[in-house]
């Protein structure tokens, strides 16, 4: 029996296909037919119900969920990616040797070796009412009583936040700078450019790939964390993926899969839009 | 637009910054090395106490075998690489310590390291524009250099749209847009194809006449150099061997090496001294009066006008004879044979031992 080159191909990519459309498709169209459906405190009925994207779109109180999400992406994309930016810079052009190189990314690296709940746990030591920053506050006079804000606040979740995904973004961002000949740096020498210069009209363009890879991370891992969230902020902080964990727990499926489809949708842009800046195959294969 | 706007000399005094104004009629030498040397870390010196003259206007190019040191003496003049010790001088003025951008030189990388997000015109432009100048008039400048390399047409293209040689003019176009005193190259004809390579050869020669600033041009391959120099630095083991005009190079080589590196030369012994002979000046045979040496055919080339024909002598030494086409088909020897390879005494240049 003889196959068109067609089908053989077809056939090579059919256990790909079926796994890939069995675990995520289907499941991607139950959870948006559910969002549809009509539910109580029990269960949910076949009946549509357009109750959970209005309510998606116009209440405030799901609004203020998402713009708390935004505001999180916003701070910490801006934060780790000025550090990872900066750490990478100096990985990259200011550290002759690359053995210092990989033992410098090392010291990074090695921490997250950790599990999750122990870091975040580890935090309380460090942040918490009678730990090491408010006694030295209160050793050093410049406090009277301890700093309440530290632990259990926005301000926690955006330090672990920001402690978790600076390592990405300096690898990402390396990977790329590392990729940029020194030849090319010295002709702009040559040329006169800056210090800074240099940085800004050839590095920064140049590193845009990894930072976008980078970016990616970072808002794909912020908008789909409620684990940092929820240890961090000791439950008094909400955003939008801790509300979808939340009724997921009421069994409140219907308005749960109509935040989740609107979650999916504003990665999935977002990383269409950031794609443009990165040719990942490109990348992958260098 | 004519050319002669580009040479350096008649540029127009306008702008301020004292590295851009050329040529300053006082100094004999456009670049100078005085006892250079350059160690990495505790091994053997890289480039060992060297010193060199280049005169005013030269093609000079610096020839020697992978590793000898080359690169190294370049990227030290470029500055972008320390001296350990020893001066560097362009145009007569000390330029040791000095930035890259300050000492008037400007290097061609072998990888060409043009911007790849930049357009070939953005590329020529750089220099202008981390100087401030205003994007309409740097790109019209830059649109000048492009016409000088034959690559404005091609101006709005990026960098990896270009063939290797088209690369290499607009590497060269950049580098030249910034005025320099000396142009340093740096292997820059090996990336290419044989035919691109000699026309690129004779199109850096040209623009290097009608600039009349000096080029120092790094390079393994002796026809490049021998074609594009008024002056050959041989260099070996860190030292350099001979610094002259290409013809005292040729024709009177300091030692074996220098003979042996060149090529064209049968360096044998004669009266127990090492001596030189020009391989077109030795012919097969023997006559009266003529110094010879025995050996048997161990190739022959036939190269249309000349015939290259080799010999191995009883000590194992290779020896090569070119003949013309003509007297080669009159005594038709052939592979195998045993011959006599002869040459007149006055035609021996005494070697100074390496
Ligand atoms: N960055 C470096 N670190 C250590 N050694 C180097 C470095 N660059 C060159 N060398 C050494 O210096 C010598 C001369 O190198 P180079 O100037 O590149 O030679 P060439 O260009 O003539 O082939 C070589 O032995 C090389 O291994
Ligand atoms: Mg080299």
């Amino acid at each position: 029996m003889k196959l068109s080159p067609k089908a053989v191909s077809l056939l090579q990519i059919a256990p790909m296909g079926i796994i890939f459309a069995a675990m995520v498709l289907v499941p991607l169209v139950i959870i948006f037919v559910v969002s549809f459906l009509d539910y109580d405190f029990a269960q949910v009925f076949p009946e549509i119900y357009l109750g959970s994207w209005k309510d998606v779109f116009t209440s405030q109180l799901t609004l203020n969920l998402y713009e708390t999400t935004f505001k999180f992406v916003a701070i910490v994309w801006v934060v780790t990616f000025t550090l990872g930016f900066s750490i990478a810079y100096f990985l990259v052009f200011h550290v002759r040797s690359m053995q210092v190189r990989l033992m410098l990314l090392a010291a990074i690296a090695i921490p997250f070796w950790t599990s999750g709940p122990i870091r975040a746990v580890a935090w309380v030591p460090l942040l918490g009412r009678e730990g090491l920053v408010n006694q030295a506050l209160l050793g050093l006079g410049i406090v009277t009583e301890p700093v309440s804000w530290l632990m259990y606040s926005e301000f926690a979740i955006l330090i672990a936040y920001i402690h978790l995904l600076t390592m990405p973004m300096v690898i990402t961002i390396s990977n790329s700078m590392m990729k940029v000949p020194r030849s090319i740096i010295q002709a702009a020498q040559d040329a006169g450019a800056s210090e800074f210069q240099i940085i800004r009209e050839i590095i920064l363009p140049l590193a845009r790939p990894g930072i976008a890879i980078g970016t990616i991370f970072v808002v794909t891992a912020v908008m789909g964390d409620f684990f940092i969230v929820k240890t961090m902020s000791g439950g008094q902080v909400n955003t939008a993926t801790m509300a979808i964990v939340t009724e997921l727990n009421a069994f409140q499926y219907p308005p749960a899969a109509a935040k989740s489809v609107l979650m999916l949708a504003i990665v999935l842009g977002l990383v269409a839009i950031l794609l443009r800046f990165a040719d990942i195959r490109k990348e992958l294969t260098k | 637009m004519s050319l002669i706007q580009l040479k350096p000399q008649t540029a127009p005094a306008a702008s301020g910054k004292s590295h851009l104004k050329q040529a300053t009629q006082g100094h004999r030498f456009d670049a100078e090395l005085v006892a250079v040397t350059k160690r990495y870390g505790t091994g053997p010196a890289a480039v060992a106490d060297i010193s060199l003259r280049i005169p005013r206007g030269s093609y000079c190019c610096l020839l020697g075998p992978s590793g000898c040191g080359k690169s190294t003496t370049l990227r030290m003049l470029a500055g972008h690489e320390d001296v350990s010790e020893g001066a560097i001088l362009i145009h007569g003025e000390e330029v040791t310590h000095k930035l890259p951008v300050d000492r008037g030189t400007s290097m061609m990388f072998q990888d060409y390291a043009l911007f790849p997000h930049l357009s070939c015109l953005d590329n020529v432009a750089f220099s202008l524009k981390v100087r401030g100048v205003a994007t309409r008039e740097r790109r019209a400048q830059a649109r000048q250099y492009l016409e000088l390399v034959q690559m404005d047409h091609l101006a709005d293209r990026l960098p990896n749209q270009l063939s290797g040689g088209q690369q290499q003019r607009v590497a060269l176009a950049r580098s030249l847009i910034t005025r320099p005193k000396v142009l340093l190259l740096d292997e820059p004809l090996s990336a290419l194809d044989p035919f691109l390579r000699v026309k690129m050869r004779s199109e850096l020669k040209r623009i290097q006449k009608e600039l009349g600033i000096s080029f120092i041009h790094v390079t393994h391959s002796q026809d490049e150099a021998l074609a594009l120099s008024d002056m050959i630095v041989v260099m070996n083991d860190a030292k350099i061997m001979q610094a002259a005009p290409v013809r005292e190079v040729f024709e009177t080589p300091t030692n074996a090496f220098v003979a042996r590196f060149l090529g064209g030369q049968n360096v044998l012994n004669s009266n127990g001294r090492e001596v030189s002979v020009r391989t077109d000046r030795c012919r097969l045979g023997h006559a009266t009066g003529l110094r010879s040496v025995e050996g048997q055919i161990a190739m022959i080339e036939y190269q249309g006008n000349i015939v290259r024909i080799t010999l191995q002598t009883p000590l194992g030494d290779e020896m090569t004879v070119l003949q013309s086409d003509t007297d080669y088909f009159a005594q038709n020897p052939q592979i195998g044979d045993t011959a006599m390879m002869s040459w007149q005494a006055s035609d021996e240049h005494i070697l100074a031992p390496t």
